[in-house]
C-alpha cells in the first residue's frame, strides 16, 4: 500500500496546489463584479477540455496501475510466490513502445509546425510500432504459456497475465483514439488547431502508458523488489 | 472590493465561453432515450436508481420479516436471507446512491449551477448511463439463473464468496463482479464529465468560491470516487479470475467438503485492503453531495447566507482528502498490527473535525434566521439530527477496543444506517421536494409532502434507534436466526418485531411519496421560474424546466456568491448571482 501512498501523496500536492492557485483561500462574499479573480496572467491559452479531461483520466489509470502494482507486491510477499521466467521478447517490445512513444511526439512537433506529411508518416509508424508491441505481448503469453506458466498454477503469474493484459487493453483503447486521429489527418487539407490538440492527446496517453510500462517491466523482471522489501518493512 | 493581487490590466475572459458544439436531437428516440442532454440523462439515471432502490426497500423486508418472525415464511431459507441481505446492501450502496447523487443530482445540478450549456463531453456522459444501465440489469438478471444472486455479502469476502456453500456460486457472484465492473467503467465516464465540467465550463465570473456548496460535495465526490473506484475495480477483477481462471490471488489453500481445492497461498486481506479502499471513500462520496445539497437547502430556505462559506468547503476538501486513509478501521478484527489500527484510529477520528465544523456552521446559519419550515427545509433538518446521531456512534466505532467487541452486532447495522443510509435518503428527498419546480414547473403538494416527512423521520428513526440497544446486548447481524440465546433475553425478539412492523410500514408510506410525485406532474401548482427565491443560478434560467442548452442566446454572467440573501439595502431579500451589481454593494 506504500505505492498508494506515493501515488495519493503525488494527486492530492497537485490538487491542493491548484486549488490554492484557483483562489480557495479567498472570501466570496467581499468581492463584487464579474472578474473579481480572473487571474491569468500573461495571456497563456486556458487548457482545452479534452487536455484537462485526459489529465483527469490518468489520474484514474494511474490509480488502477499504482492499486495493482500495491497488490503486486502484497501478495509477493506469500511463501509460494515465484515469478516465471521473463521472456526475452519483453525487451523487444520495451524498445518498440519507446519507439512509438517518439513517434508520436515527433508527430507532435510537425503539428506544430503545420507539416502535415511529417504528421501523417509520424503518426502511422507510431501506430505500428504500438501493434507490433501488442504481438510481441501476445508472443510472450504464448512463450510463458507453452512452458506451462499457468494463471491457475502460481500467483506470480497470474499477475504477469493481469499487469500485461490491464496494459494491453489501455493500449488498444488508445489505438482507437490514434485510429480516428490518424483518419481525422488524412481527411485534412492542412494541421488545424484541433487537429495539432487530438495529437497531443494521443502523444501524452503514448507517454503515460511507456511510463507505466517500464515501472511494470522493472516489478516483473525483478528491479523492483528491493522497493517491495521498503513496503513491507513499512507495513509490518 | 477588489483584490490587489490581481493585475488589473489582464482583459476579462470573453462573455460567451467557446462553447461545445451543442448536440441538437432529431427524433423523439435521440430526445428521450438516447439523448446526450444532461438533463434527460439525470432524469434517467434517477429513474434507474430509484427503481433498484425499490427493489432494494423490498428486500429489507425479506431481512427484518426473518429476523421478526424466524422461519414462519416459508419462502424465506437461509439462502434467501442471505441473498437479500447482499443485494440489499449492494444496490442501495452501489446502485442506488451513488448513482442517484453523481448521475442524477451530479448531471442534473452541475451545467445548470455553474452556467454551462451542458456536460463538456455529451456523447460519453449519455455512454456513461447506458453502461450504467446494463450493469443494473446484469445485476438484477442473477434473480433468473440457476442458484440465483449470490449470498455472500454485500462485501463478497473471498474465499467464501466463492465457495460452494455461498448461495449463487455458480452464476451470482460471477454476474455481481461483472455488474460491478461495468457500473465501474460507466462510473469513470460520467465521473470525468462532472469533473471537467467543473473544471472547464464554468461561466463568466463563476469561480471556485462563487460555485454553490452543492457542486462542490458533488465535484469533491466525483474526484474521490475516480480515485476509489480503481480499488474496487481491481478486487472485482482478480476475484472474478480467481472464480473462472483459478487463479489464488485472494484464495488460500483450502479443503472444502473433505476435497483439496487448487487454491495456494492467496491472501483474503488483500481484497479486503482493496475492498476497503473504495469502500471507505465510498461512505463520502454519498455524504459530500448530501452534504453540499443540506448546505444549499438549509441557506435558501433559512433566507441566510451559508456560515463560514470557506470552511465549508475547506472541511469538503479536507473530509475528502482523509477519507482516502481511514480504510483500515473496516478491518479491525481482521487481525492486523495494533500499530496500524492505532494509525486508521487516528485518521477516523481526525475526520470528526471538518465534519463536526460543518454541523456547527449548519447550527449557525440557522441560528436567528428567518426559517421556513418548508418540505425540503424539514428533510434538511431531519438530516442533520441523524447525521450527528450516526457520526457520534462512528467515534465509538472508530476506536480498534470499542469496535472490537461491537463489530459484528447490530450496533453497526444501526451506525452506518443512520450515517449512510438515513441520512442521504433524506437529503435526496429533501432534493426532489426542492428541484422539482425547476425539473417539471410544477410544484409538490406541501401538506402531502411534510406527511411524508414525519413519517419518514420518526419511522426511520424508530427503527434504527433501537438497534443500537440491541448491539449492545451483542445481537449479532448477519445472523439467519438466533435460536435460543443465552445473552438475549425475549425482550429483544419482542423489539425485534417492533422494528419490522414499523419498517414495513415506512416502507409502504412512501407511496405517499410517489403518489405526489407523479400526481403533481399534472396538477401540481405552476411553480414560476424561481418558487424558493433562491440566489443560485439553476433557478435564473429564461425558462422553467431549462430549455436544450439551458440559458438561450447568452450565457450568464456571475457578479457575486451564491448566499445573498437578506442583503441590506437590496430591492428584494435576496440577489441572484448574475444580477448586475447594485451602486455600493456590499454583501452580508
Amino acid at each position: 500500500m506504500s505505492v498508494m501512498g506515493l501515488f495519493f501523496i503525488f494527486i492530492a500536492t497537485v490538487a491542493i496546489m491548484w486549488l490554492v492557485r484557483q483562489g480557495v483561500m479567498e472570501s466570496p462574499w467581499l468581492e463584487e463584479g464579474e472578474v473579481a479573480h480572473y487571474r491569468r496572467a500573461g495571456g497563456a491559452e486556458p487548457p482545452t477540455a479534452g487536455r484537462v479531461g485526459l489529465a483527469v483520466f490518468l489520474a484514474v489509470a494511474g490509480c488502477l496501475f499504482s492499486l495493482l502494482a500495491a497488490a503486486f507486491f502484497m501478495r509477493g510477499d506469500a511463501p509460494d510466490w515465484q515469478m516465471p521466467p521473463i521472456p526475452g521478447v519483453l525487451w523487444v517490445n520495451t524498445f518498440l513502445l519507446a519507439a512509438s512513444s517518439v513517434a508520436l511526439q515527433v508527430a507532435v512537433f510537425a503539428a506544430r509546425r503545420a507539416d502535415a506529411e511529417r504528421v501523417k508518416t509520424a503518426l502511422l509508424v507510431g501506430a505500428v510500432t504500438a501493434a507490433l508491441f501488442l504481438i510481441g505481448q501476445i508472443w510472450a503469453w504464448r512463450e510463458l504459456l507453452e512452458l506451462r506458466f499457468f494463471a491457475s498454477s502460481n500467483a506470480a503469474n497470474a499477475f504477469f497475465y493481469l499487469l500485461t493484459g490491464v496494459h494491453a487493453l489501455h493500449l488498444i483503447g488508445g489505438l482507437v483514439a490514434l485510429a480516428r486521429t490518424t483518419d481525422k489527418v488524412r481527411g485534412a487539407e492542412r494541421v488545424t488547431k484541433a487537429l495539432t490538440t487530438s495529437v497531443e492527446l494521443c502523444a501524452i496517453y503514448w507517454h503515460f502508458l511507456l511510463f507505466v510500462w517500464l515501472l511494470m517491466f522493472a516489478m516483473l523482471i525483478g528491479w523492483a523488489d528491493g522497493f517491495g522489501a521498503i513496503c513491507r518493512r513499512l507495513l509490518s | 472590493m477588489t483584490d490587489a493581487s490581481v493585475p488589473q490590466n489582464v482583459a476579462p475572459p470573453p462573455a460567451e465561453v467557446p462553447d461545445v458544439d451543442l448536440y441538437h436531437a432529431h427524433s423523439w428516440i435521440t430526445k428521450y432515450v438516447f439523448s446526450q442532454d444532461a438533463k434527460v440523462i439525470a432524469i434517467q439515471y434517477a429513474g434507474t436508481a430509484i427503481t433498484v432502490g425499490i427493489l432494494a426497500l423490498v428486500l429489507s423486508w425479506v431481512i427484518r420479516l426473518q429476523l421478526a418472525f424466524p422461519g414462519a415464511i416459508p419462502f424465506i431459507d437461509a439462502n434467501v436471507y442471505y441473498q437479500s441481505v447482499t443485494m440489499h446492501g449492494m444496490i442501495m450502496v452501489v446502485y442506488m446512491l451513488t448513482a442517484i447523487f453523481l448521475g442524477g443530482f451530479g448531471n442534473y445540478l452541475i451545467p445548470l449551477m455553474v452556467g454551462a450549456r451542458d456536460m463538456v463531453f455529451p456523447y460519453v456522459n449519455m455512454l456513461s448511463y447506458w453502461v450504467y444501465l446494463i450493469a443494473t440489469l446484469v445485476l438484477v438478471s442473477s434473480y433468473f439463473f440457476p442458484g440465483g444472486p449470490t449470498g455472500a455479502g454485500w462485501t463478497l469476502y473471498p474465499p467464501q464468496s466463492i465457495l460452494t456453500g455461498t448461495p449463487g456460486h455458480e452464476y451470482g457472484i460471477i454476474l455481481m463482479l461483472v455488474s460491478l465492473i461495468l457500473f465501474i467503467v460507466g462510473f469513470t465516464m460520467g465521473g470525468l464529465n462532472y469533473v471537467v465540467t467543473v473544471l472547464q465550463a464554468r461561466t463568466r465570473g463563476m469561480t471556485l468560491m462563487r460555485m454553490p456548496l452543492t457542486v462542490w460535495g458533488i465535484f469533491s465526490a466525483a474526484v474521490m470516487a475516480l480515485l476509489a473506484f480503481p480499488g474496487l475495480f481491481v478486487a472485482c477483477v482478480m476475484l472474478l479470475l480467481d472464480r473462472t481462471l483459478g487463479t489464488s490471488f485472494f484464495m488460500p489453500s483450502l479443503v472444502e467438503l473433505g476435497e483439496r481445492k487448487d487454491y495456494v497461498g492467496g491472501s483474503p486481506i488483500l481484497f479486503q485492503h482493496l475492498f476497503w479502499f473504495f469502500g471507505h471513500p465510498e461512505v463520502y462520496i454519498v455524504a459530500l453531495p448530501a452534504f453540499g445539497i443540506v448546505s444549499d437547502l438549509i441557506s435558501v430556505h433559512a433566507r441566510k447566507n451559508i456560515f463560514g462559506y470557506r470552511m465549508m468547503v475547506w472541511a469538503i476538501i479536507a473530509i475528502g482528502v482523509l477519507s482516502m486513509v481511514v480504510w483500515g478501521h473496516h478491518m479491525y478484527i481482521s487481525g492486523m498490527d495494533p500499530w496500524f489500527g492505532f494509525f486508521f484510529a487516528v485518521t477516523t477520528l481526525a475526520i470528526a473535525v471538518p465534519t463536526a465544523l460543518k454541523v456547527y456552521n449548519w447550527v449557525l446559519t440557522l441560528w436567528h434566521a428567518d426559517i421556513h419550515f418548508t418540505t425540503p427545509m424539514l428533510f434538511a433538518l431531519g438530516f442533520l439530527v441523524t447525521f450527528v446521531n450516526g457520526g457520534i456512534t462512528g467515534l465509538y466505532l472508530g476506536n480498534v477496543i470499542v469496535d472490537v467487541p461491537l463489530s459484528a452486532t447490530l450496533f453497526v447495522v444501526a451506525h452506518f444506517h443512520m450515517v449512510m443510509g438515513i441520512a442521504p435518503v433524506l437529503v435526496i428527498f429533501g432534493a426532489i421536494y426542492h428541484w422539482y419546480p425547476k425539473i417539471t414547473g410544477r410544484m409538490m403538494d406541501e401538506r402531502l409532502g411534510k406527511i411524508h416527512f414525519w413519517i419518514t423521520f420518526l419511522g426511520a428513526y424508530a427503527i434504527f434507534f433501537p438497534m443500537h440497544y440491541l448491539g449492545v446486548l451483542g445481537m449479532p447481524r448477519r445472523f439467519y436466526e438466533m435460536g435460543e440465546t443465552a445473552f438475549v433475553p425475549a425482550s429483544a425478539a419482542t423489539l425485534n418485531i417492533v422494528i419490522t412492523v414499523i419498517a414495513l410500514a415506512v416502507g409502504f408510506a412512501q407511496s405517499i411519496f410517489f403518489y405526489n410525485l407523479f400526481k403533481s406532474l399534472k396538477y401540481g401548482a405552476p411553480a414560476g421560474g424561481n418558487p424558493w427565491r433562491a440566489a443560485s443560478l439553476e433557478w435564473q434560467t429564461p425558462e422553467t424546466p431549462p430549455g436544450h442548452g439551458n440559458w438561450g442566446k447568452h450565457l450568464p454572467v456571475v457578479y457575486r456568491w451564491p448566499y445573498a440573501y437578506s442583503v441590506p439595502g437590496a430591492p428584494e431579500d435576496y440577489l441572484p448571482q448574475n444580477a448586475p451589481p447594485v451602486r455600493g454593494e456590499r454583501s452580508p
